[in-house]
């Protein structure tokens, strides 16, 4: 099966990216595809790699970037929702005229239409959030 | 684009307070680029998001309030409010706006896009989708 994933919710303050990442870890190693992992509202925020969370923790950035690394994950950060919690890549940075970027590796920027898109060319779309 | 899917919205939260209904709101107008088959559902503290009225002046919010009264200019006509919920917050179908779409397979006859439905049927709407987005 191909599964869509959106992320709604931050890393560290809700579960919901933990749960997502441990869903599409299992999903993939079960033999489904995951066409997308969508992250919006606060769950743009995993996508920062300037998060220095303490070291027995999990390392929620880390871990998206690692999985996406392997399996080649299309991991995308809302345009919309990025630019009012502060998420750029180098492009926006330039573009914005800000002086800093900080997407971490693996994930990528765009609109809400990769959202739909996602929607339409999936077999299920699950979210997880609050 | 083919195939077209059934979208569902599903607003649960008040319109201010958390950014949740208004990034929805976003969502379902760029959603309407894509000519897919869509609908809206209002349920829990959800339904206060179209009540009219809305004033956030003092609170120093945007008011997005009138951007539902101009879905139907989206092709999205069918909001689905749910029963209980009003009546669970002691609201009624007067609380809510009057929107209104233009039927183009009916001389664009000006047409409610509110429905408001039973929980039961609303359960009904919900597994009837394709892609059930939830905020």
């Amino acid at each position: 099966m191909k599964f869509g994933i959106v992320v709604s919710e931050g890393p560290y303050t809700h579960q919901a990216s933990d749960s997502a990442y441990n869903f599409v870890k299992a999903a993939l190693a079960t033999g489904h595809e995951v066409s997308r992992v969508f992250f919006y509202h606060d769950g743009v925020n995993v996508g920062t790699r300037l998060s220095i969370p303490p070291q027995d923790d999990r390392q929620i950035q880390e871990q998206w970037t690692a999985l996406a690394k392997e399996h080649e994950l299309d991991l995308v950060i809302c345009i919309a929702a990025a630019q009012r919690r502060g998420l750029l890549d180098q492009n926006e940075a330039d573009r914005q005229g800000k002086d800093a970027n900080n997407i971490a590796e693996g994930f990528r920027i765009s609109g809400l239409g990769q959202l739909i898109e996602m929607g339409i060319q999936a077999d299920r779309t699950i979210t997880f959030g609050d | 684009m083919s195939d077209v899917k059934k979208f569902l919205y599903v607003n649960r939260k008040a319109p201010y307070g958390t950014i949740y209904a208004q990034e929805a709101l976003e969502v379902v107008l760029i959603g309407a680029a894509f000519d897919q088959d869509v609908a809206m559902a209002f349920l829990d503290d959800g339904v206060f998001q179209l009540t009219k009225g809305q004033d956030t002046k003092e609170a120093g919010l945007k008011n997005f309030s009138p951007t539902f009264r101009a879905l139907g200019d989206y092709e999205v006509t069918k909001l689905y409010v749910e029963q209980e919920s009003l009546d669970e917050r002691g609201l009624t179908l007067d609380d809510l706006q009057d929107i209104q779409y233009e039927d183009e397979d009916d001389d664009y006859e000006e047409k409610p896009s509110i429905i408001v439905v039973s929980r039961a049927a609303m359960a009904d709407v919900m597994a009837d989708q394709d892609v059930v987005l939830s905020f």
